[in-house]
Order: structure tokens, then sequence, then C-alpha cells
């Protein structure tokens, strides 16, 4: 399956592409498709920095499987048919990975896509290219098509811009230019003044290009496909005298119809460096002027100006069609390429249903979004851990003095000691030896109706009794002969006698700053008959956050919300919230006491089996 | 991204540094010159430079300036007190050399090597695709004439480094016997620290051999920036100057500070702020293109500018960009009126809508002065969402009361120049 010299890409080529570029192999595939290729013309993916696998990829509306490779030599081995190798290796990598690919005798075409490769490291590649007869395209370019066939990385641009220039089927014109960039605008002008392109190569801009103008269209010369040949120079070097001589000595025959820009560049006063690298007048015959004339002397079509470079190509065509040289064929089928999703949604084609919706907070834009805050402001207006937490569970900035109970309530529900059954098994956890994570969950998962539960048992509890419009000694009643006790009543120590000065503190700073705390008032009537009955059956801790928050909710929010949250055990959320404070606290102070795993004491433990 | 002229004291700092490395340490040229900026306090410098006040100086424009014996911007053989008096006069004058007219505000100060005009030989050393070349003749200084047709040529494979006696059978033949030798070995030496450091041009005329030891007077030379990940360090902090009469308006600095704060490019460089025809181009290929199309069809003087945007800048610095050209172009009123080009080919993967949105909000600011410097507007712009991208265009003409013609790619690229310039298809 040998090709024939002046081709270097047909309908069965396959390339591998060196470094990860998923969007130029895409943009191959889907050029593949249109084109009616059997084969992807991609066969691998060496990916040095990475490792062996595969890479998913669309083929038309199907989705394949490219295989990446981490060594160059395995991809080669693997796929001895690959002759071309499209390298979008960086500029200080460029040359070596091209050198390593030139040692393999299967790859002839190695396409550099880098710009600003050093130009001695060039030249030297240009000389080993030389010696191995391989050929380079590029550098600094977006490399070439070959219509119907294969199409190198991001050529031609947009699928629909490839189908618009008729990029999908053959033509007879062989074109080829220095810029990468006015490529797309080439192909149009193509498209638009002939029967299209056969193929078309972007040399690059740099002062060395791999392989030059000349060699390209003396490659098209000898390739009885192309019938005309279309060429678009540059200011600076003399790449263009070398087709000036080739010309004269009627190596080319084929009409060519060429233009060399950059005849601006009298207007300027001192000597200016255009976009690319070689495009700069070091004397009088590297100008665009002299070079345009040279051609024109020796034979090509030259056009009066870049305006005209199109009827000129289509006065050429033309005369082709006429001499029988050229016969138009009809147009094949269009293949259409499935649009993408996201491009379709961008185009408001298509729409979906979200599988999530997120009403708090928005990390997508410039800056996060906590409700409609930028972090910006919530740092500004100093809303503290209250704020934050109110707009994050309640959806709504509450007012200072709430954020404020909230963080008190944060505060007085930190910590409560090691004895405590959350603390306890963080502790137990820590010392055999688990991490952060896991230590903090083990606390966290006693947090229930015994421990810590309080919260919410206790605002769910007096709220109900409160709205159902029982009194207080009701209530007591009720819930004795329910059997039951009653949540956020009681404490094991404490007493009226002997308050406990988190109370204290939470109610009366509720007393001093809430809109109205009926349900604490409620309450506090409760307290009044328990504690009647038993000293230490007093309002405590749990549920005098529980009951303060009701009135709080209550007063910012309508009652339903404030109901809804309760329900939803937001009150419980607080009390986690406060206690991994603690939680993390005794975790890090068994790690950094160094304690050893441990183990529960038998003499604590009063084994009770069934005797035989 | 390409060579680069370097002023002659750093090629002379490198020489002095480096040559030792890459002659066994038997060549060795002494750091000794001094550069003279604007901000430098020549006061001072005897002090810091002992041997000003004891030797015989030269002194020099160091500016990219070509044939400076020429134009008589040389001053040989002075002391300390006339080189001071010399670069005072000298110093932030306008000077004109050739066509180019520009500021002189870098000199360079050396010590005078007294020696016979047949002491004086060239050297330069070009890089061409298949190797470099190394041209040398037996006389050199101000008045070598043709350099072209009198120099020996000696062709160096790229890869290969010619040796001291390659150098002395090709290129030496006409050099007294007796330094041969000393001259091939200097030769073979710069020909290493040119391909070492990733020079692409090298000329220095002349050295001048005396006392057995070689002296390089004069030297203009060019450096691959694109090298600058290898040689960078050897190079040591280099800056490369704008070419002699290069002085950017405060606009163009402007654009040129918004160019390094973003990844895609802005250029601009204004040709003439009186002319008519002023180009807002996306793409380097492109934005050349239409700047020759503006003169093949007869219309240089009329040019304001050339410029490009490319490689999808955001919408801020389009509209920055944008803005700074449309402030210049409606500062002076014209009776027969002025065009904006806002031109570009097929675009590869840029959101042709989305490019524009930066331009549409500066053309909105600037729309009581386009309609009263009587500017009309011509779009033409291809690729992605280009169909969104003329239509909102379109419908600023209306909103603006500004005639804006737009085009898409079934119209040739450089076709509203025409549209433009001459009134007609």
């Amino acid at each position: 399956m040998a090709r024939k010299e002046y081709i270097l890409f047909d309908k069965d080529t396959q390339a591998f592409i060196y470094n990860m570029q998923t969007n130029a192999v895409q943009r191959m595939l889907d050029f593949d498709y249109v084109a009616g290729r059997k084969t992807p013309s991609v066969a691998a993916i060496i990916n040095p920095t990475g490792s062996d696998g595969f890479q998913k990829f669309f083929f038309g509306p199907k989705e394949i499987l490219v295989p990446v490779y981490k060594s160059m030599k395995n991809a080669m081995d693997r796929y001895k048919n690959v002759d071309v190798m499209i390298n979008f290796a960086s500029f200080r990598s460029a040359a070596a990975s091209t050198e390593e690919a030139f040692a393999f005798p299967q790859i002839r075409t190695v396409v550099i896509i880098a710009e600003g490769i050093p130009e001695r490291r060039m030249r030297e590649l240009i000389a080993r290219a030389k010696q191995l007869n391989k050929i380079i395209i590029g550098p600094a370019t977006v490399g070439g098509i070959v219509a119907r066939a294969f199409k190198i990385g991001n050529t031609g641009g947009t699928i629909e811009n490839i189908m618009d220039s008729k990029l999908h089927r053959p033509g007879s014109v062989g074109f080829v230019s220095k810029s990468g960039g006015l490529s797309n605008e080439a192909y149009n002008i193509v498209a638009q003044n002939t029967d299209g392109l056969y193929e078309g190569i972007a040399i690059g801009g740099d002062r060395y290009p791999g392989s030059t103008l000349l060699e390209h269209l003396l490659r098209f010369e000898k390739n009885p496909a192309i019938k005309m040949l279309v060429c678009l120079g540059e200011v600076g070097g003399s790449d263009e005298y070398t087709i000036v001589d080739a010309l004269k000595k009627k190596q080319i025959t084929k009409p060519l119809v060429m233009w060399v820009t950059g005849t601006c560049s009298k207007a300027f006063k001192t000597e200016v460096q255009f976009g690319h690298a070689g495009a700069k007048a070091g004397s009088d015959s590297e100008t665009a002027d002299a070079k345009n004339d040279a051609l024109k002397a020796a034979g090509a079509v030259v056009p009066n100006s870049f305006d005209d470079y199109g009827e000129k190509i289509a006065m050429v065509y033309r005369d082709l069609v006429k001499r029988k040289i050229i016969v138009p064929t009809l147009e094949p089928p269009v293949v259409k390429i499935p649009m993408d999703y996201n491009t379709a949604i961008k185009a408001k084609l298509v729409r979906r249903p979200a599988n999530f919706i997120s009403t708090i907070s928005d990390d997508r834009g410039e800056e996060l979004l906590y409700g409609n805050m930028p972090i910006s402001e919530v740092f500004k207006k100093d809303i503290g851990i209250g704020g934050v937490l109110s707009i994050l569970w309640f959806k709504k900035l509450l007012p200072d003095y709430a954020t404020k109970f909230i963080e008190m309530a944060i505060m007085v529900t930190a910590d409560h000691g090691p004895a405590v059954s959350g603390a306890h098994n963080t502790i137990v956890a820590a010392r055999a030896g688990k991490d952060l994570i896991s230590s903090l969950v083990s606390g966290m998962l006693t947090i229930g109706p015994r421990f810590g539960g309080a919260i919410d048992g206790a605002a769910q509890m007096f709220s109900e009794a409160y709205d159902a419009g029982k009194t207080p000694q009701q209530f007591v009643d009720d819930m004795k002969i329910k059997g039951v006790n009653i949540q956020g009543i009681g404490h094991l120590v404490k007493s009226i006698h002997n308050p406990d000065m988190r109370v204290t503190i939470i109610s009366s700073y509720a007393k001093k700053h809430f809109k109205s705390t009926p349900l604490l008032d409620y309450a506090r009537e409760v307290e009044k008959i328990t504690t009647s009955k038993r000293d230490n059956l007093i309002l405590n801790v749990d549920g005098c956050i529980g009951i303060c928050f009701v009135d709080l909710l209550r007063s910012e929010l309508t009652k339903q919300e404030a109901d809804d949250y309760i329900k939803m055990g937001a009150l419980n959320g607080l009390f986690v919230l406060g206690r991994s404070i603690g939680l993390i606290g005794h975790y890090l102070d068994q790690k950094r006491l160094k304690q050893g795993l441990y183990r529960h004491p038998w003499d604590d433990i009063a084994y009770m089996l069934l005797e035989k | 991204m390409a060579q680069k002229a370097i002023r002659e004291a750093d090629g002379k700092r490198m020489i002095a540094r480096l040559l030792k490395e890459y002659t066994n340490k038997k060549y060795t040229v002494d750091e000794k010159f001094v550069t003279v900026g604007p901000q430098t306090d020549l006061k001072r410098l005897p002090a810091i430079y002992k041997w000003l006040m004891k030797e015989k100086l030269v002194v020099k424009p160091d500016q990219l300036i070509k044939r400076r014996g020429k134009s008589k911007l040389l001053l040989l053989n002075v002391d300390w007190k006339e080189a001071e008096k010399w670069i005072k006069q000298h110093m932030n004058k306008p000077v004109t050399v050739g066509t180019v007219t520009g500021t002189l505000d870098h000199f360079i100060v050396e010590p005078f090597v007294p020696h016979n005009e047949n002491d004086e030989y060239y050297l330069a050393i070009l890089s061409q695709r298949e190797g470099d070349q190394i041209l040398f003749h037996r006389q050199g200084g101000i008045n070598v004439g043709d350099i072209d047709a009198k120099a020996v040529r000696m062709s160096i494979p790229i890869g290969t480094y010619p040796s001291a006696s390659d150098i002395e059978k090709k290129l030496l033949s006409n050099v007294p016997k007796e330094r041969r030798e000393l001259i091939a070995g200097f030769i073979e030496g710069m020909f290493k620290f040119y391909a070492d450091l990733n020079y692409t041009y090298l000329e220095i005329n002349p050295f001048v051999v005396s006392n057995n030891r070689v002296f390089p007077l004069d030297l203009a030379a060019k450096l691959d920036d694109t090298a600058e990940f290898i040689s960078g360090k050897k190079w040591g902090g280099i800056k490369f100057p704008s070419p002699f009469g290069r002085t950017l308006s405060k606009e163009e600095a402007y654009i040129e500070d918004l160019d390094s704060k973003t990844g895609a490019s802005l250029k601009l460089t204004v040709i003439n702020p009186e002319g008519r025809v002023w180009t807002m181009v996306a793409g380097g290929g492109a934005s050349v293109i239409y700047a020759d199309t503006i003169t093949d069809l007869g219309f240089m003087n009329e040019m304001a500018n050339y410029g490009e945007y490319s490689g999808d800048p955001n919408e801020e610095f389009t509209y920055l960009y944008a803005r700074t050209i449309l402030d210049l172009m409606t500062r002076k009123k014209n009776p027969k009126g002025k065009f904006l080009l806002i031109g570009g080919g097929i675009a590869n993967f840029t959101d042709v809508a989305n490019t524009f949105k930066g331009i549409v909000r500066a053309l909105k600011e600037y729309k009581e002065k386009l309609r009263e410097n009587k500017v009309k507007i011509y779009v033409r712009r291809g690729g992605p969402n280009y169909k969104e991208g003329l239509r909102v265009m379109r419908e600023l003409g209306e909103q603006l009361g500004v005639p804006i013609e737009v085009y898409g790619p079934e119209t040739h690229m450089t076709k509203i120049v025409t549209m433009a310039l001459k009134g007609g298809k």
C-alpha cells in the first residue's frame, strides 16, 4: 500500500497525534465522517505525560475508542501502517519529539504545530529530514487538508465551514500558503471560484519552514488529479524566487495563480515585523512587490492586488474547463454530522429538564455567590458565620440580632466535655488510629433522640403543644399520661437553685433582642410546674436553644416556613454544626497526646452469659 | 518571535564574557565599555570606570543605526571631557539617517584602539536554510565598500563546526602569514559563540589585530528570540530595542501595554493620523492583506493605521482596542469623510458574534463623533456564528445613524476596501 511519492495523505492515511489534543482529534474524526472515510484518520494518540489507555470520541453519531500510548515505540509497533505524526508538542519539546519520530522508518511525514521553535534547532531538523527522506510540514502551522481524504488537526475550522468550503469532496486545485490563519479564507476563495480544493497545505510562517512552498507545488505538479496551482506567498525570505526558477526551468507547467502579501510594507518608515517570524523584508529582493514582479515575469498569473486574486483564479479555472482539462462533476450528497449537545444548547435548539436544582449558591460566575451575595460582599458587610448560615440554610440574610443568636447557639453547643457519647466515640475512634473524618463521623453518629437531639425534640414538642392551645398544665399532664419525658426539661446536676449559665445567657439574650418570645414564655411556665415537682427539672440548654430558635424563625419567616425548617431537622443541624467543633478538638487532642488504642477494661463489663 | 537586533554593547558584553569559553581561554576580550542612556549620570562615570580618564576614547550611538561613520555619528580618539560634551550635545536630539528620523538616547563609550588601516578586517556570520555562512575580507572599517562582492565566503553545513585550519585555508589566503593562525582561531571561536548562543546575524567591522591580540571594534548582531529558553541565561537579561526611529505614540504604547496583559494579540501602528482610511482587522494574515489592498489600490497616503486583533481577546480588551482607534480617527474632521474597515477572514473557532461585542460597545459610545466625522463603516467577516455577528452589526447601523455595510464570506475578503475607496463594486 505504498503511496506515490507525491501523495502525503489519502483516504487510507492514518496518523498518530502527539500530545493529548482531544478537540483536534474530534475535528479530524468529524471530517472523516463527512468525507465518507471508512476508518478514522487517527490511529492512536501518543501522550508522553499520561498513561496507556483509551479515549472516547464520536465518529459521526457513534462513539469509538482511540488508543492512547505513553511510549511512541509501542504505538509504532502496534500500528505499522501509520506514516504520519501530527506533533502538538510545545515549542520547547517539538524538535526532540520530531527527531524521536524520525527514528522510525515507517514515519514519512511529521506535521509540527508549535510556534517558536528556535531557528537553529529547526534547521538541524530540516537537514535531518533531508538525509532520511522525510517530510516536515510546519512549524507554526495549522497543517493542511486533502479534500475528502485527510485533514490535519484543526485545519479548516468548524465542520460547517468545511462543508461550506466543499472540503468533503475533491476538486482540482492544489493550494499552498505560509499562513495557516488565512487558509480558511483561501479555501473559501478556491471553493467559490473553481470546482474546489484537491489539497491545501499551510507551511507555516517561520523563517525556516520544514518544507517550502516550492516543494509542495512540485508535488502538486506531479499529481495528475491536480490541474491548477494556487499559492499565497509573503514578504521576507527568498522562497518565492525558487518558484520563479522552477517556472523558468519548466519544472512547474500547470497554471499557477500566485500573490505575495506584504505589499504595504513600503508604507512604513522603519522596518516592520508582521505577525509571522519570517515576514520581514531584509533586502529589496525580499519585498512583496519585487517577488510579485518576478513571478509575473516568470509566467505565474499574478493579480494586481489581493482584491482580484479570486477573479484570476476563476479565469484560469474557466480556461481549463474550456480546454476540457477539468471536467466539472456533480456534487455528491452531503453527509450531516450530528450537532454537539453543547453547541445546540448555546444555539437554543434543544432543552432538557435538569437533574439537579440549586437555589442557595452559584460558583459559575466571576465570583462565588451565597444566595445573591457575592463572596466579597459577605466580607465587606461582615455578616459573620451566622449571616452565612442564615443565607445558606434559610435563603435569607437574617437581621443582626438573629445572626448573632445563631453564632451564640453554635458557641454554646460547641463542646460539652469528653464524657458525652459523641466526644467519647470520637476519642475511641481517634485512638484506634482512624483519620479525622472517620473519628468525627463516629462521634456524630451518636447524635439522635437521646444525645443532642433534644434541641429538635424540644422545639417540636413545645411548639405542638403551644399551637394546639394547651395550657402549660395541660401539656405537662398530657405528657405524664403518655409516659413521655418532656424534651428539653431536666438536667443531671443543674437545678433551679444552681442555674445553667448557658441557659441564662441564651434566654436573656432572647428576651432582650427578639421581637417576641411566646414559646420561651410558655416554656418558662412549663418549667415552673416541673420544677415544683423536682428542682432539677429545669429548662435545659438544648430545650432553651430549640425553643428560642422557634421564636426567632417565627418572627423572621412565615409560620409555615418556620415549622417546615423545624420538621426538616434544621435544629439538629445546628447542634451537629456546633458540636463538630468540639469533636474535631477532641480528635486533635488525642492525636496530639499520641494516645494509644483504647480497650475497655474487662472489670467494667458484667459478663452475664447464659449458663449451660 | 523572530530575529531581533541587539545593541552593540550587549553583543560586546557577551563576547567579553564568553569568547574565552569557546576558545579554550586562548582569546580574551576586555569588558571595557560604558553604555550611556537618557538616565545616566555622566558626572559619576569616571569614578566607576577609571579608564575613562586615562585613555583616549571612541563614542557612538548604540541604537541599531547602520553606517554610523558615514553619518558622522562617530567620535574617535578623544578624551573624556570631549566625549562627555559630544554626548550632551547629541542626547535626546533628533537625527536623520537615510530616510529615518529618530532621537538619540543610547551611546557606547569605549577605549580607542590605535591601529593602522591594514590592521582592520571584516567578519560576518549569517544564517541560511542549509547552514551558516562566514564572510571574511582582509580589509574592514567604514570604507569597506561592497562587501557582498568583495568578501570571501565559507559555507558551514548546519550541525557542523569549521576547524581553524579549514578557516585558514578557505578564508585567509590574502592575510599576512604571521597573522593567519591568530585570526583563524578567533573566527573558529566566534563561530562556536554564534551557533551556541543562537545568533542569526553577526557582523564585526572591523576587528583589529594589534600586539597579537584581536579587538572587535564595531559590532551589529541579531539573536533568535525564540531561543530564549535555551540561551537566555548566557544572553544575560537582554532587552531588544525598537528599530531606530520607531518611537511609540501614546496610543501605540497603550495598545502595546494592553497586548502584554492578554494572551491574545492586539497590535497598532499609526501610519498617518490624518489618513481617511482606518482599519480594525481580525487576524495577523488578514490585516496585512487589507493594508496591502489599500496600498495596491493607490490609497497608501490615506492609510491611517495598521493593526490587528487576534487570539480571541475578551470583550473588555476588544472594546478598549476599538475605542482607541475610534478616538484617534475622530479627532480631526475631514470634509470628505472617513472610512472604518472592520475586516477579517473566516475565523477558525472564534465566535464572531462574541468578538463583535466589544466593538459594538465602542461604536455606541462614539456614535456622535462618528456622525460628526462622516464616518462610513464597512464590515466583512466569516467563521463560527458569523451570521449573528453580522446581524448585530446591521442593526447597529440603524440604531446609530451611521452608515454600516455588512458582508459575510460570500463576499471576497477585501471587497470592502474597493467599495469604500472606489465607491463601487
